[in-house]
């Protein structure tokens, strides 16, 4: 961002000009249907899982295949604090920081004991963590009914501000406001906090020490990083980001079940952060909002292309969604191996004038 | 001058059946350049890494500035002052220079992630000494031009000194070389030569492990010997060459050893 301030009239209209975009956005999409709408918004809850899991793969270089696990762990906080399930009714703001500290919780569980092992190792256990929180949160109905098992749970509470519900459509200022583009509002402005505390973290002495460990672990301890100690906290971070999201998805969906949090989640997410360039913010945000919005696009597109061509549905759009996929990823390997936007160099200015 | 600042007592340490160092004893005086030699397998490596607290000696106590270091892992060890390079160069190598010997300064530096997300004024402050302390070692290892070069970019001389910028910046007491001339051309060798006795003049103690016999003499206070993991002689570098034992290790004894190398 600093770059760009060489011309600080360009940048600053720059900025304007997308944050007039980003505000019309959801109005332009409403005519194009709710549902777009609503795609936006999960895709900026995408955005916001990348963003965590880029913290673990992208800066530290720790493989993470159970990302979804914290996922899942913020959503169904979310969703026995503000459901009829224990009739607990308690306001989007209390649960949204105690679903991102008990995801960190499980992300210190799960990096404790598991962070003396390397690369595929690592991929492995992670891999079996997210299981086994899909797995209990499928069986946890007996004895004593917690997740009310695989028929989840639902109706679960909207944002609310006082007398302000994020679900209800509503007219403001002649405009009406449905739900989603209430919600996306409010994804919007806790996604540029997000981007802001990620930049800042990435910029920091704790994000230097995360990017040491991924180049070389033996050299970070010997410059005195305790490698233990950081890691874990690249978990904990990414994990907490994991859980507010999964807060905000239980809220916008009214419910959750756990054939939301598999491994095809997970990989998906790692798909986007790895797509989009691992360790660069933007490169990640970019990856996420493609493999959220292509497979959206195909699927309303596929079938009257098909019509018009051929007279006939030949080829279902789940297919040529994977076989899209299938080839983007030879692509990608091939000419693009570090990702759409890989991560720059940063280039910092030297004005200061060291001692000789 | 004499003031003691590393001893070592009776160092062993095991790999399976191979006794890689045995019984080692030695001591570092404050401000010295201390050489560590032997030939090839002698385990000066493995006393590097056993020292920086990468293995932990089997027998054996390191006593640094009046504390042991026993049980005292990698990091912690760099907390203490001492820091070092590597054989094989293990920087940071998709990062750049500056960040390189940025991420140095992490031990002496404290701000965590809260801190980071809130950016207070200290912590803005702090990363700007951290900034200013890293331009101000490349200077040092004459690197400031190449500050946002990332390090695998760099020349093999460059990597070099970017190692020693970055171990500079823990602020060692004790700075632990690991064969840094090797690979390096004559004159590259008397640039490093010059920049590590302007390390010393600067108040860190060397310990330097190298094969460039003809740097060790010249730089080295004192060396020591190794062979076969046993200490096989200590003192100024004009008696060690004369010794007996030494000539044997490294030549072979008689004529019907050629000798390593």
């Amino acid at each position: 961002m600093k770059a760009s301030r060489a011309n600080p009239a360009l940048f600053w209209s720059g900025v304007a000009l997308v944050g007039v975009a980003l505000i019309a956005l959801p109005f332009v999409l409403a005519i194009a249907g709710t549902a777009w709408v609503r795609i936006t918004n999960l895709a900026i809850l995408f955005i916001f899982l990348s963003l965590g899991l880029n913290i673990v793969v992208g800066f530290a270089g720790l493989l993470d295949l159970g990302y979804i696990a914290f996922y899942a762990v913020g959503a169904y906080v979310y969703a026995l604090l503000a459901s009829p399930h224990f009739n607990l009714h308690l306001p989007f703001w209390v649960i949204l920081p105690i679903g991102a500290l008990v995801a960190c919780g499980f992300g210190l569980l799960l990096g404790a004991p598991t962070l003396k092992l390397r690369g595929d190792y690592l991929a492995i256990v992670t891999l079996g963590f997210g299981e086994i929180i899909r797995v209990f949160l499928n069986n946890l109905s007996q004895p004593v009914n917690i997740t009310n098992g695989p028929k989840g749970l639902a109706t679960i509470d909207p944002f609310r501000i006082g007398g302000f519900d994020f679900s209800t459509t509503q007219a403001i200022l002649g405009l009406s406001f449905s739900g989603p583009i209430k919600y996306y509002y409010a994804l919007l402005v806790a996604l540029i906090l997000i981007i802001v505390v990620n930049q800042r973290l990435q910029h920091s002495r704790i994000g230097r020490a995360w990017e040491a460990i991924r180049e070389d672990e033996v050299a970070a301890r010997a410059m005195g990083i305790d490698t233990t100690a950081i890691k874990l906290t690249a978990f904990a971070m990414g994990a907490s980001f994991g859980g507010i999201a999964g807060g905000m998805f239980a809220a916008i969906q009214g419910f959750v079940s756990p054939e939301s949090f598999g491994l095809t989640e997970s990989i998906m997410v790692l798909a986007m952060v790895v797509l989009g360039g691992m360790g660069n913010i933007w490169g990640v945000i970019v990856g996420a909002l493609l493999l959220s919005f292509v497979p959206e696009i195909l699927r309303y597109t596929v079938q009257p292309v098909q019509q018009a061509l051929f007279g006939r549905m030949l080829v279902e759009p789940e297919v040529i969604r994977m076989l899209l996929f299938g080839l983007a990823l030879v692509m990608m390997m091939l000419y693009r191996p570090a990702g759409l936007l890989p991560s720059p160099l940063r280039k910092r200015e030297l004005a200061r004038e060291g001692r000789a | 001058m004499s003031e003691t600042l590393l001893t070592a007592t009776g160092i062993g340490r095991r790999f399976g059946g191979v006794q890689a160092l045995s019984d080692v004893a030695f001591t570092i005086n404050r401000g010295e350049i201390y050489g560590l030699i032997g030939p090839n397998g002698a385990g000066k490596t493995t006393l590097f890494n056993v020292l920086t607290g990468i293995y932990a000696p089997d027998a054996g106590d390191f006593n640094f500035a009046g504390r042991t270091l026993a049980g005292c892992k990698p990091h912690q060890v760099a907390a203490r002052g001492i820091a070092r390079t590597f054989q094989n160069i293990r920087l940071f190598a998709n990062l750049p220079a500056i960040e390189n010997v940025m991420i140095g300064r992490h031990v002496r530096t404290r701000a965590g992630v809260f801190g980071a997300i809130a950016r207070t004024r200290a912590v803005r402050a702090e990363e700007a000494a951290i900034e200013a302390r890293a331009i101000e070692l490349l200077d040092y290892v004459g690197m400031r031009a190449r500050a946002n070069d990332s390090a695998r970019h760099l020349s093999y001389g460059e990597q070099r000194r970017l190692e020693i910028a970055r171990a500079l910046a823990t602020d060692p007491a004790l700075l632990a070389l690991d064969e840094p001339a090797a690979g390096m051309n004559a004159t590259e060798t008397g640039e490093l030569r010059g920049l590590l006795e302007r390390v010393r003049a600067d108040g860190t103690t060397l310990l330097l492990i190298e094969h460039d016999v003809k740097l060790v003499m010249g730089l080295c206070d004192r060396v020591l010997v190794l062979d076969y993991g046993r200490r096989i002689a200590e003192g100024v570098p004009a008696e060690v060459r004369r010794d007996p034992r030494v000539i044997e290790a490294y030549l072979g004894t008689g004529s019907a050893t050629a000798g390593k190398r």
